[in-house]
């Protein structure tokens, strides 16, 4: 009992003096430990990209606007990592859950001809019951197997996408739109959103500035109000105590906090977040994906966060937005700079080593006594 | 007396059934669904025998394959399919050399094996820096190596490592077509000893894989020698438990690192026997579902994350391969789809995987909880 009290002790120091530089390391040294070598390369490979751009006769500035109609479409689903991370969960790999949620919100307000904002805030409040019951149910099951959650998040993320499948060929849907013309049943792999809310948030406030580029505002601006909401939530006394749970949660069961209540909680929001995120990233990317679809996209939702500097501990709204842009930044940019160079198109291959690089780099990461 | 003898017998019964669904939940599931889908299949029992045969020789050998991480207390290596891409190299390798017959089979075996010990050195060093969470590292490791295969079979061979055989090259000059024949090598060690039962002029027979099983077989009492040499008790060690077998003097990362290099090297040589069955490779997903289907074939014959035997393999095959063929055409039959049913054994195959980790996760926990309630107890006790 004792050594355990010690523990907690020792822990809580450690935290107060979490960062200790020593006076003889070098700013750029310190700038580097703190930054982590992947991030420091990456970018400086997104820099040498966009400094090469002209010479392979790529528009710069479309360039950049690509990569930030990217960043703005999957920054949500970047985000939906952050709540579980701080509570201990670990990795989200189980993101697709909350996809499937958005998919089938999205789904019933096209065949409901909602269109316009309309329509995307229909599919946005369709989709949060389903989003809240899976997120309660996942969440419960992980407060069983902590430890090992990040493998059974994956394997849920697995078979409920596999699940879902079955369940497109059955569902009810009826609308022309979306069912396969001679069978009369069972959804299209790929559903347009054209006619029913394609960009419409992204289109509030846009603007152009010459012919290539285009900026989505209106998607920024749901975006930052969404970091705002969890920015707050985490000043809140809920939100602290879920970061108190992540960081030692024998220590804040001690000061009287729920720690099963509090990952559940995690574990809802992220769900939630997840098929909120899914649905602005069809507004902008024109369809929805079934089947398979969501099976990977857990994924480089999760590189990206890693990419920004989280570790499987500890994860915050800025790293989610230097992650993503600068995981969408390669992964728009790499590819039209080596097919315009190479003349082929690697831009899968690039995408499935890059991601999942990353995510091998944060698992093996040697973590020093309290990162 | 004889009633109160009964009541006994009884009770003891009963117990031992609720241990026997507690030790395989995962199993009697199983059979209680195939209870149900393989009258809905309509399928004759001669079919489904001869599927059975040709299915368990095509696939013991990559779930056998999972057996030595699992003894060293890994979990699943879930990183075979890089071995079983090592497999796949050295196929388009052998087919573009036109080696064939036994004598191509064995090439390929010969030349996968470096390339995966290379490998699966590597994955056991990453593996190793990942201690408590070997199994999900494995499988991202799985996916990022892929990336790394489809970049050498789509880029560089062709291009760098010499084909001359035009059919095997895409139409642009370098990159391998998406479908390989294999018929030089299509069922040479099937057919190497032909045997076929109950073979009459109304049915077919049921047609036996001899030269498979003899591999096979031969493989099962490798696994059964390991186990009592040195390494293979060293390996039983560490897993049980590291810190104890690592202050006992076993070099426990060596230990775990050699487990891992035999389990690709092993998953390699399942890949060649696989797709030597199959007869066509398709190059760039035949190993998309290698590990997963592994996996839940393993988890299906009552094997855990933590233990595993040969018996479990192939009681496991025979299972999950049961579902697999009946499936499509249950579906079919009682849901009006086969689709259904094909996006079903998808289903299955994770499903499984998932519910079987979850007991197993959610029993250690428990487990933890009652021998801290226990140390209370002591505690208070002792006060």
């Amino acid at each position: 009992m004792k050594n355990k009290e010690q523990k907690i002790l020792q822990d809580v120091n450690e935290e107060k003096c979490d960062v200790v530089i020593t006076p003889k390391v070098s700013p750029i040294k310190r700038f580097i430990d703190a930054a982590g070598w992947p991030r420091i390369i990456i970018a400086i490979f997104l820099l040498v990209l966009f400094i090469c751009a002209p010479f392979v006769k790529l528009s710069l500035s479309r360039s950049i606007s690509d990569t930030l109609v990217r960043v703005g479409m999957n920054a949500i689903m970047v985000l939906a990592l952050v709540p579980m991370v701080q509570s201990g969960c670990g990795l989200n790999f189980g993101l697709p859950l909350g996809f499937l949620a958005g998919i089938l919100g999205a789904l019933l307000s096209i065949e409901f001809k909602m269109t316009g904002l309309l329509g995307l805030f229909g599919a946005i409040l369709m989709s949060l019951p389903f989003s809240l019951l899976f997120g309660y149910g996942y969440g419960l099951l992980l407060n069983r197997v902590k430890g090992d959650e990040m493998m059974i998040a994956t394997y849920v993320g697995f078979s409920s996408v596999s699940l879902f499948c079955m369940l497109w060929l059955l569902l009810p849907f009826r609308s022309p739109v979306m069912v396969w013309g001679f069978a009369g049943k069972g959804l299209r792999t790929t559903i347009s959103v054209d006619q029913f809310w394609q960009n419409t948030l992204s289109d509030i406030l846009s603007f152009r500035i010459g012919s290539d580029f285009y900026f989505p505002t209106g998607m920024y601006i749901f975006f930052a109000i969404m970091c705002f909401f969890i920015w707050a939530f985490f000043h809140t006394k809920t939100g602290t105590a879920m970061t108190a749970v992540g960081s030692n949660p024998d220590f804040a069961r001690a000061s009287g906090v729920n720690v099963d209540a509090s990952r559940t909680l995690s574990v809802v929001l992220s769900t939630v977040l997840g098929g909120i995120g899914i649905i602005i990233y069809q507004q902008s990317y024109g369809f929805i994906q079934i089947y398979n679809g969501p099976q990977y996209m857990g994924f480089p939702a999760v590189a990206a966060i890693l990419l920004g500097g989280a570790s499987v501990h500890k994860a915050n709204i800025g790293n989610v937005i230097i992650g993503t842009f600068l995981f969408q930044g390669i992964l728009t940019m790499a590819p039209s700079v080596i097919n315009s160079a190479l003349k082929t198109d690697m831009s899968e291959i690039f995408r499935i080593i890059i991601s999942m690089g990353m995510i091998l780099y944060a698992l093996t990461r040697k973590t020093k006594v309290r990162s | 007396m004889s009633n109160k003898n009964s009541n006994k017998r009884l009770k003891e019964l009963g117990k031992f059934i609720v241990k026997f669904i507690s030790t395989y939940p995962v199993p009697i599931m199983f059979v209680v669904f195939l209870v149900f889908t393989i009258p809905a299949s309509h399928f004759s029992v001669m079919y489904l025998v001869n599927e059975l045969f040709t299915r368990v020789a095509r696939n013991s050998f990559l779930v056998l394959s999972l057996l030595l991480p699992i003894m060293a207390g890994m979990g699943i290596n879930f990183a075979m399919v890089i071995g079983a891409m090592a497999g796949q190299i050295a196929l388009i390798l052998i087919t573009d050399w036109s080696v064939v017959g036994l004598s191509g089979f064995f090439l390929a075996i010969l030349i996968s094996i470096p390339l995966s010990v290379v490998l699966g050195y590597l994955c056991g060093y990453i593996l190793n820096r990942a201690k408590g969470r070997e199994m999900v590292t494995s499988m991202i490791l799985g996916f990022f190596m892929n990336g790394f295969y489809q970049f050498i079979v789509l880029y560089v061979m062709g291009s760098v490592i010499p084909i001359k055989n035009k059919l095997l090259v895409l139409s642009r000059g370098y990159g391998i077509r998406n479908a390989v024949n294999l018929q030089g090598i299509r069922q040479c060690l099937d057919d190497f000893i032909p045997l076929t039962l109950f073979k009459t002029s109304t049915s077919p027979g049921i047609r036996i894989q001899v030269g498979t099983f003899i591999l096979i077989a031969i493989f099962c009492l490798f696994i059964v020698w390991f186990k009592k040499t040195k390494l293979g008790q060293d390996m039983r060690a560490v897993g049980q438990d590291r810190n104890i077998s690592e202050s006992a003097g076993i070099a426990s990362d060596r230990t775990r690192l050699l487990s891992i290099v035999l389990s690709t090297v092993l998953a390699g040589i399942g890949q060649i026997i696989f797709l030597q069955n199959v007869g066509t490779l398709s190059t760039y997903n035949s190993h998309d579902m290698t590990g997963q289907f592994a996996a839940a074939s393993l988890l299906v014959g009552g094997a855990t994350v933590s233990t595993a035997n040969i018996s479990n393999v192939f009681v496991g095959v025979i299972l999950f391969h049961l579902m697999f063929i009946v499936s499509p055409m249950a579906g079919k039959n009682i849901i009006g789809n086969a689709m259904v049913g094909e996006y079903f054994r998808v289903f299955v195959s994770y499903g499984i995987i998932a519910i079987a980790l979850v007991l197993y996760s959610w029993k250690r926990q428990k487990e933890k909880e009652r021998l801290r309630q226990a140390l209370r107890e002591q505690q208070t006790s002792a006060k």
